[in-house]
């Protein structure tokens, strides 16, 4: 939230201390993208062309029944009352009911949100350990092949189809190499033989002790995570590489070279520590990335996750699912953003 | 004075240009031969040029109709006869679908990368120079639009308006423009407290006047350079709105579509869901390339050495 600067400046000092006005406006500005979030779900809901009466009542209904339902609704209010009840609605957790699992919207993403998590999770890990020395060694080397090899990454990363990489994966290591499990969470063995507790397979069974189960549910993730993480890989290699860059040509690094320091210490305890703030803000904002393509990832392998869900809900017409599931990402997207913020005050001494 | 005997290139290459115009073209010829020494955007402009000329003369290149089906002949296999790519389940030919689907391509494409930086632009400029709350009040909405996931906002409004090639459209573009409107924004405000910003002021010009005029040609080239980096995004995003159903529908040949068309057969059909795919990724490929070697030319300051 970079123009929160801009905003800050302009309002009169508080009588407070600086941390607790730096909180306060932080929540503020949380709180004013929030409701703005929430306005263009609501207008979304405003302008699509389904009744949201008939979709309640029916199509048989008469009109009595059509116009008790319309009043409860609160659909006779004005509109910016209307959307007042929406926010007191969603901040309660109350997103309405799903038209195609007849369930509060709030408890099928509670169901859901687990597997779409522990999926981005295991795709950023694979993005950073992977990801953060190849960019620290292309900037190291320079020019050389492994230069070129993290440049291509970066390249096919940034052109090619998240779904279309799927399709090609699961064919390749699934149809023909058989090495990894198909789609889906788990082998038909294993399904529902795990205690729910987090909601996250390898957890559960890994709490259950049941480590057939983990195995299988690890060769069913270890695909669809590496190709969702491939592409935070492209990212934060790219970017670990020019902020490399950046310090390597400082003159401190020089100074530390010219000492007779290691190149590994001058690597890793010099540059590389430097760099390691604005490393957690693009890892923060690739986590970010990650829940978007874990929409199109989730589809392709059939991963009961909220991209699956959405999607799901769409075709279907099923307009509260639909926002429901825009809001709650939208929010873990903004959190993310925020949390990406606080991390960078709180490692930066400069900030300070 | 080179022009008496000098060829266009003496006069483009001249150091000392005698007129605005000219100094205009050797600026942008400059540019070019820095650009044509760029092998790598070469070939990004190679394919971009070859994509637009296949969706021009697609009736007469394409050796099939598209839209034909011969269900006596489906899903033959690469380089069977007469359909180099195969065909697909209901026996269209997949060469003749790519190369229509190159003509849906460029038009999201073009429609996009019209609306989304232009809208980018009045919203930043208007937003830079204006200052005080009407800053504050639209960098807060374009904040709002970037707090979304693009992908997944662009899900929700063509839930709302219907699936479509031209909502497809706008909904890439309503994600599209808040970076654009960042970066306008921040060049405004390094432009607006300029001396010569003050001369015109000064000269009696309005807002409209100094933003028009003067403040968005200076944007212009990093615009471009943006433009072309994210043509690459769009076209994966109009894929995947594709890809999903909601964006061209079927029997369009819209690559994204294509590939969803033919995932249903992915194990024993492979190249049903390949080909297309393998388009898309030439092309935003090509758009990537272009775009790293025009930032290059345009925008030395921002590109990574």
């Amino acid at each position: 939230m970079s123009t929160s600067n801009a905003f800050v400046k302009r309002q009169p000092r508080l009588p407070l201390p600086p941390w607790l006005r730096g909180l306060v406006v932080t929540l503020l500005s949380i709180s004013v993208t929030m409701l703005g979030l929430l306005f263009v779900t609501f207008v979304i809901g405003r302008v699509m062309p389904i009744d949201p009466v008939l979709a309640v009542v029916g199509e048989r209904a008469t009109e009595d029944q059509y116009n008790a339902v319309f009043l409860e609704l609160g659909l006779d209010k004005p509109l910016i009352v209307q959307f007042f009840y929406y926010v007191w609605d969603v901040v309660r957790g109350d997103f309405g009911t799903s038209l195609l699992t007849a369930r509060p919207v709030a408890d099928d993403i509670a169901r859901v949100f687990p597997a779409t998590f522990e999926l981005a999770t295991i795709g950023i890990l694979f993005g950073c350990l992977l990801g953060v020395p190849l960019g620290v060694i292309a900037a190291v080397r320079r020019g050389s092949w492994i230069d070129q090899i993290a440049r291509v990454v970066a390249l096919v990363g940034y052109s090619m189809p998240i779904f279309w990489l799927g399709l090609m994966g699961l064919l390749l290591f699934y149809g023909i190499l058989g090495w990894v499990g198909g789609p889906g969470r788990q082998g038909i063995f294993y399904e529902d033989m795990i205690p729910s507790v987090t909601g996250m397979i390898l957890l559960d069974s890994a709490i259950a002790g049941d480590w057939g189960a983990f195995w299988d549910a690890f060769s069913h993730i270890v695909l669809p995570a590496s190709i969702l993480g491939y592409y935070s890989l492209a990212y934060i290699s790219r970017m670990t590489r020019s902020f490399m860059l950046e310090q390597l040509s400082a003159e401190y690094v020089t100074t530390a070279r010219v000492k007779g320091m290691s190149e590994w210490a001058v690597i890793w305890r010099h540059a590389f520590r430097n760099i390691r703030v604005q490393l957690i803000t693009v890892i923060a904002l690739s986590y970010a990335n990650l829940l978007e393509g874990s929409v199109l990832t989730e589809i392709i392998f059939s991963w009961p996750g909220i991209g699956s869900y959405i999607t799901t809900a769409l075709l279907s017409a099923d307009m509260n699912a639909v926002l429901g599931g825009t809001v709650v990402v939208g929010l873990v997207f903004i959190c993310l953003n925020v949390f990406s913020d606080l991390l960078y005050k709180i490692f930066d001494p400069r900030s300070k | 004075m080179s022009q008496d005997t000098g060829t266009l290139r003496d006069w483009l290459l001249s150091e000392t240009p005698t007129s605005r115009r000219q100094a205009r073209w050797a600026a942008a010829y400059k540019g070019w031969l820095t650009l044509r020494a760029n092998h790598m955007a070469m070939a990004g402009l190679a394919i971009i040029v070859l994509l637009v000329a296949l969706a021009l003369f697609a009736p007469w290149i394409a050796p099939h109709d598209p839209f034909v089906q011969d269900l006596g002949n489906r899903l033959q296999p690469l380089g069977s006869e007469g359909h180099i790519l195969g065909t697909d389940s209901l026996g269209r030919d997949i060469l003749s679908r790519l190369i229509w689907g190159a003509r849906i391509t460029l038009y999201i494409v073009a429609l996009v990368a019209l609306i989304a930086p232009i809208a980018g632009l009045l919203v930043g400029t208007v937003s830079g120079y204006a200052g005080g709350w009407v800053d504050v009040i639209l960098m807060r909405i374009t904040d709002i639009f970037l707090a979304f996931p693009r992908l997944v906002l662009a899900l929700a409004f063509v839930a709302a308006l219907g699936a479509g090639i031209e909502n497809a459209v706008l909904a890439i573009s309503l994600t599209a423009w808040p970076p654009y409107a960042r970066m306008a924004r921040a060049e405004t405000l390094t432009i607006r407290s300029s001396d010569y910003i003050s001369a015109i002021r000064l000269q009696g010009a309005g807002p409209l006047r100094i933003i028009v005029k003067h403040i968005w040609p200076l944007c212009i080239s990093s615009l471009i350079v943006r433009v072309t980096l994210d043509m690459a995004g769009i076209i994966l995003a109009a894929a995947g709105l594709g890809f999903l159903g909601l964006g061209a529908q079927p029997p369009s040949p819209e690559w994204g579509a294509m590939i969803s068309e033919g995932r249903r057969f992915i194990l024993d059909h492979w190249w049903v869901a390949t080909m297309p795919g393998l388009a898309i990724f030439t092309v935003s490929l090509a758009f990537n390339l272009l775009g790293d070697g025009l930032r290059d030319v345009l925008d030395p300051k921002d590109s990574p050495q």
